[in-house]
């Protein structure tokens, strides 16, 4: 599989990405710098966490400005596979590419800790190595988590399957206490319609090495890897 | 010519740095604040000197950078 | 050379900008005329307690530097040391304490943003930052509004810039109501054979200054009244210097980049005193010149003088000499990280500073004699007088269950997790030891090695025996890294005192540096680099003499790193190391013993046994590598139950445990002696026996339980979920408190 990770300025969970698709593809991906407009021919795209120009103005705005976004934005529309962590997925709202947005956590924290995800359909070639309903245990580690959309889109969303992770709790209730930033509707993660681009704040790329802690974010990577080989 | 460039939170998103604020104006004794919501003021130096276009090309730059419209509403002045 | 600033002859200026009128003399004769204002400033900011350590000098030299896998001892940015593979660790720890003070975040933040710059100015990537914390009494009105902003500001920087804040430590006392303690500590790996250096070589080299542009931030505020600036110089100069982690990411990622090709001959942070102390360092060490024109500093503000340039505290700078013609490798490289990046001065064989301002000479000053001449001063001490041993049995003896719960849910033994979940302590994909245990372990990429990291001191005991405590110090940062089965390395030290000028406090500092001298050599435990903090009171209160000691060690095999968790049921819990049951100055006396008539004497801490604590550690360590440890803790602060139930609350297991010993049973579960351990193993036998050979006494205490209780002697003291609760809460309470 030939995936690109995506650099922006102040991005700087790349790392943890390259690693955690080598680990499951055996081949590390390309390093594209935000500056270009082309794209090596590649069958997955990966938007990385940190904080692209510093989260100034509001999270991700800047970079989903970048010359790189209008290429990934053809990619998408052509079925190119796109995914978002943390940051990439506050870009990749920002850009328009999945809807809603990520505002600073309730707590007005930064919180790192893991979470518990109930993962809400294993009908998508990022979690179809996952059961329905199986919840998984990563980190997060974010001061702008806090999913918002208005409930009209999160109907539309709800019915068009296109909630992937809700936070909850070790036995997979999505409670109030489990949601660690104050997420609309718990939401920790959401497909776009078409199901080939993926946002999450958590960070499954850090869960993916048994001395790291937790290995249950490996099935996602393992899916791509598979979808794609 | 300046422009300033207010950007606020729409009614019904949430706003919790406007409540850390509310909170800690009644720490400190102030009563009375029904609500706060806190927002974004930004400056713009222009070269343009029509004011039609001026206003036309900073609304250009809010739709497209400065506010989310998700989320957040702008409003734009205009100073020679 | 024309001067922009005369000061009328054979008369001193009122303002000497914090130099004594001796220091003035001194530098009107290695000038051989009087300073020029800018001239003046950069005297005064040279010779600073900060930069000069005109106080500690003396004292810093007796401390061991060397061991043969030192590569760079103090004196550069950061210590070096030579961790295998070809491989460099390279660290150092720095206080930030009076910014903190004064604007918690931004103090923090900077504070975190300079230690940076010093270690990725050797050419290392930081993989990990720790930071030592140390507060006013709780209840003082300023004590949450300074935790609060000093660990956002930790956060803030750290989580922005990715490198992951790994762990540290949280202390509460009084005496720090008025100078609280933010002591930053970042740890970088580099090539070993690609370290860099500040010494400038080359005459005609160019000098080039990189990062973000120079503000009025941080002037020396002695100036402020200088008739030299208008009225209105004062609202323009901010004091407070503001963090941008953003551009700090993007320096550090250039200048790596740079590092990589061959264009660097020397390079230097702008830290404190900024252009000042990094081209006299620069061109001192090197024994060159280096001529500057401020006409080329890129600015942030209109029309600011060579003074202000030479001395402004902006962060996220650098000063480089580069091979010349490589100054378009440099552009290329700045210019992709959007950074500024301009040649504004160059190598010279003069062995002067020259400062240029608009054609004008404003500065010329020989760097020779001001580094070599700068003030060192032999402070008169007195040595702190002995104190008595507290004897257990005159110490009240609680009942242990509820001692314990007060203790776990006290200010300094409490859960540290709100703190530490503001920090992103993972980035990056190597935390294989999370905040919560005696140390951090990141691995370093690309190796199966593992870093581990602490940071340590107990300033009550160095209150009541410098010595000892110095001692201890050094001491527990070695045994919390031997417990997570590391091989102790090097320390770096942040000494934070009082005022050095009062007998006393010198005392303290003299006395901690003979310590942490003595456990230093007895461990092979070098110091690579420090930083001193000095005057450090408000109103004649001065804080505790807080040594604070950052350890660094390896593991050989990242996937042997040992937990402080009990593992599973079934396991024999065995103490290392000798119990006398030691209360001086220990947690329980201060926590539980307060309406005592005991409280009222400071009694002396427990004693360093550093052959024991040699002997206990390298037994400890063994049996980890041997694989015959399933859990390994230190015992510090609050003695054997705190510890085991430490154990207990990570691993979700019980214990019972049965103690019948001469020792007062309060004194032998509450004491703080030294060079203990506890460790688990389903092996008991082996380690019995193993310890037996190593001359270290060795006590089976009793076995781990699939129950989630606690269990003395039969008796039940407490469930693990009613101690988890009451650890849990006492800080997310307190900083909730309105």
């Amino acid at each position: 599989m030939k995936s690109a990770v995506i650099l922006f300025p102040g991005s700087n969970r790349e790392p943890d990405v390259v690693d955690a698709i080598e680990r499951s593809t055996g081949r590390k991906p390309a390093i594209v710098w935000h500056r270009e407009t082309e794209l090596p021919d590649v069958d997955l795209i990966v938007l990385p966490g940190g904080f692209s120009y510093g989260d100034y103005l509001r999270t991700g705005a800047i970079a989903a400005r970048s010359p790189i976004m209008n290429e990934i934005r053809r990619r998408a529309e052509r079925g190119t596979p796109v995914i978002g962590i943390c940051n990439g997925f506050q870009i990749l709202c920002e850009a328009g590419l999945l809807p809603g947005v990520l505002l600073p956590n309730a707590s007005l924290k930064f919180i790192c800790k893991d979470v518990y995800l109930r993962v809400e359909t294993s009908q998508s070639l990022f979690t179809n190595r996952y059961a329905t309903g199986q919840v998984i245990r990563v980190p997060v580690a974010h001061h702008d988590g806090n999913y918002f959309a208005d409930d009209a889109t999160l109907d539309r969303m709800e019915q068009r399957g296109q909630i992937a992770f809700r936070y909850c709790d070790p036995d997979g209730n999505v409670t109030p206490e489990a949601n660690c930033n104050g997420s609309a509707r718990n939401i920790a993660g959401v497909f776009n319609e078409t199901k080939n681009v993926l946002g999450l704040m958590p960070h499954p790329e850090d869960a993916t090495d048994p001395v790291l802690g937790s290995v249950d974010g490996r099935p996602l990577f393992d899916a791509l890897a598979e979808a794609m080989a | 010519m300046k422009a300033k460039v207010h950007v606020t939170l729409k009614n019904g998103v949430l706003d919790p740095q406007g409540k850390a604020i509310a909170h800690a104006l009644g720490n400190l004794g102030f009563t009375g604040v029904n609500e706060v919501r806190q927002g974004k003021y930004i400056e713009l130096d222009l070269a343009e000197t029509d004011r039609a276009k001026a206003h036309e090309a900073v609304k250009q730059m809010c739709e497209k950078l400065l506010a989310n419209t998700v989320i957040e509403n702008y409003a734009i002045e205009l100073v020679e | 050379m024309s001067r922009t600033s005369p000061t009328p002859k054979a008369r001193r200026p009122d303002d000497l900008m914090g130099l004594t009128p001796e220091e003035y003399d001194r530098a009107i004769a290695i000038l051989g005329r009087e300073p020029t204002l800018t001239e003046l400033g950069i005297f005064s900011v040279m010779w600073s307690e900060h930069c000069s350590y005109k106080s500690s000098k003396k004292w810093l030299k007796q401390l061991p530097t060397k061991a043969p896998w030192v590569i760079c001892g103090p004196g550069e940015n950061a210590g070096v040391i030579d961790i295998g593979d070809g491989l460099a660790a390279v660290f150092k720890m720095e206080s930030h304490n009076h910014p903190s003070f004064i604007e918690p975040y931004q103090g923090a933040a900077t504070g975190v943003g300079g230690i940076l710059r010093d270690v990725f100015t050797m050419g290392a990537r930081p993989i990990a930052n720790m930071n030592a914390l140390r507060f006013g009494d709780p209840s003082h009105p300023k004590t949450r509004h300074l935790v609060a902003g000093v660990v956002a500001g930790i956060g803030g920087y750290g989580n922005c810039v990715g490198v992951p804040t790994v762990g540290g430590e949280t202390n509460f006392d009084p005496s720090y109501n008025g100078n609280c303690l933010v002591n930053a500590m970042t740890v970088g790996i580099a090539p070993a054979d690609r370290i860099f250096y500040s010494a400038a070589a080359g005459p005609g080299n160019p000098v080039v200054y990189v990062g973000a542009k120079t503000g009025r931030d941080g002037i020396h505020g002695a100036t402020m009244a200088s008739a030299e600036f208008d009225e209105k110089s004062e609202e323009k100069r901010p004091t407070v210097q503001v963090g941008d982690p953003f551009t700090e990411k993007l320096l550090i990622e250039a200048c790596l980049e740079l590092m990589a090709t061959d264009a660097i001959v020397a390079i230097q942070d702008m830290g404190a005193a900024g252009l000042t102390s990094s081209s006299v360092e620069m061109a001192g060490k090197g024994g060159l010149g280096i001529e500057l024109d401020l006409d080329r500093v890129p600015t942030r503000e209109a029309g600011m003088t060579a003074y202000e340039i030479m001395l402004s505290e902006s962060q996220e700078r650098m000063l480089m000499i580069l091979k010349p013609g490589r100054e378009d490798v440099a552009a290329r490289i700045f210019a992709k990280y959007e950074l500024d990046c301009a040649v504004i001065g160059k190598v010279t064989t003069t062995g002067r500073l020259v400062v240029k301002k608009n054609g004008k000479v404003e500065a010329d000053m020989p760097v020779g004699p001001m580094v070599t001449q700068s003030p060192e001063y032999d402070r008169p001490w007195v040595r702190t007088p002995a104190r008595p041993v507290l004897e257990a049995d005159a110490v009240p003896a609680h009942d242990p269950g509820q001692a314990l719960k007060t203790l776990m849910a006290s200010p300094d033994l409490c859960s540290r997790r709100w703190i530490w979940e503001q920090y992103d302590y993972l980035v990056r994909g190597h935390t294989v030891q999370r905040p919560g245990g005696d140390a951090a372990v990141v691995r370093v990429p690309g190796t199966h090695k593992g870093l581990a990291i602490t940071t340590d001191c107990t300033p009550r005991y160095c209150y009541a025996d410098p010595e000892t405590g110095g001692a201890q110090a050094v001491a527990e940062t070695w045994r919390n890294l031997t417990a997570v089965g590391a091989r102790p390395l090097a320390i770096t030290d942040n000494m934070n005192f009082g005022n050095p000028e009062r007998p006393e406090i010198m005392g303290q500092f003299v006395g901690c540096i003979e310590g942490m001298r003595k456990a230093c050599l007895a461990l092979d435990y070098p110091v690579v680099s420090g930083n001193v903090s000095l005057y450090n009171e408000t109103q004649g209160q001065a804080i505790l003499p807080t040594p604070t000691i950052g350890g660094v060690g390896v593991v050989d095999d990242v996937t042997k790193t040992m937990g402080l968790a009990f593992q599973r049921p079934g396991d024999t819990i065995i103490l290392i190391g000798e119990t006398r049951g030691w209360l001086g100055q220990s947690l329980y006396f201060r926590e539980l013993c307060r309406d005592h008539a005991v409280a009222r004497e400071v009694w002396a801490p427990p004693p360093v046994d550093l052959a024991a604590e040699r002997r206990n550690g390298d037994l400890v360590r063994a049996l980890i590598g041997a694989g015959m440890v399933s859990a390994c803790h230190d015992l510090s602060d609050g003695g054997l139950l705190v510890g085991l139930a430490e154990m207990a609350l990570a691993g979700g297991f019980g214990f019972a445990i049965d103690i019948a010993d001469a020792v007062p049973l309060h004194a032998f579960l509450f004491g703080e002696d030294q060079g203990r351990y506890v460790v688990t193993s389903a092996d008991a036998d082996t380690v019995l026996d193993r310890a037996r050979a190593a001359g270290v006494p060795a006590t089976v205490l009793g076995r781990t339980t699939a129950e989630p209780r606690l269990t003395l002697n039969g008796a039940v003291l407490i469930s693990v979920e009613e101690l988890r609760a009451a650890h849990e809460s006492w800080l997310p309470a307190f900083m909730a408190a309105p």
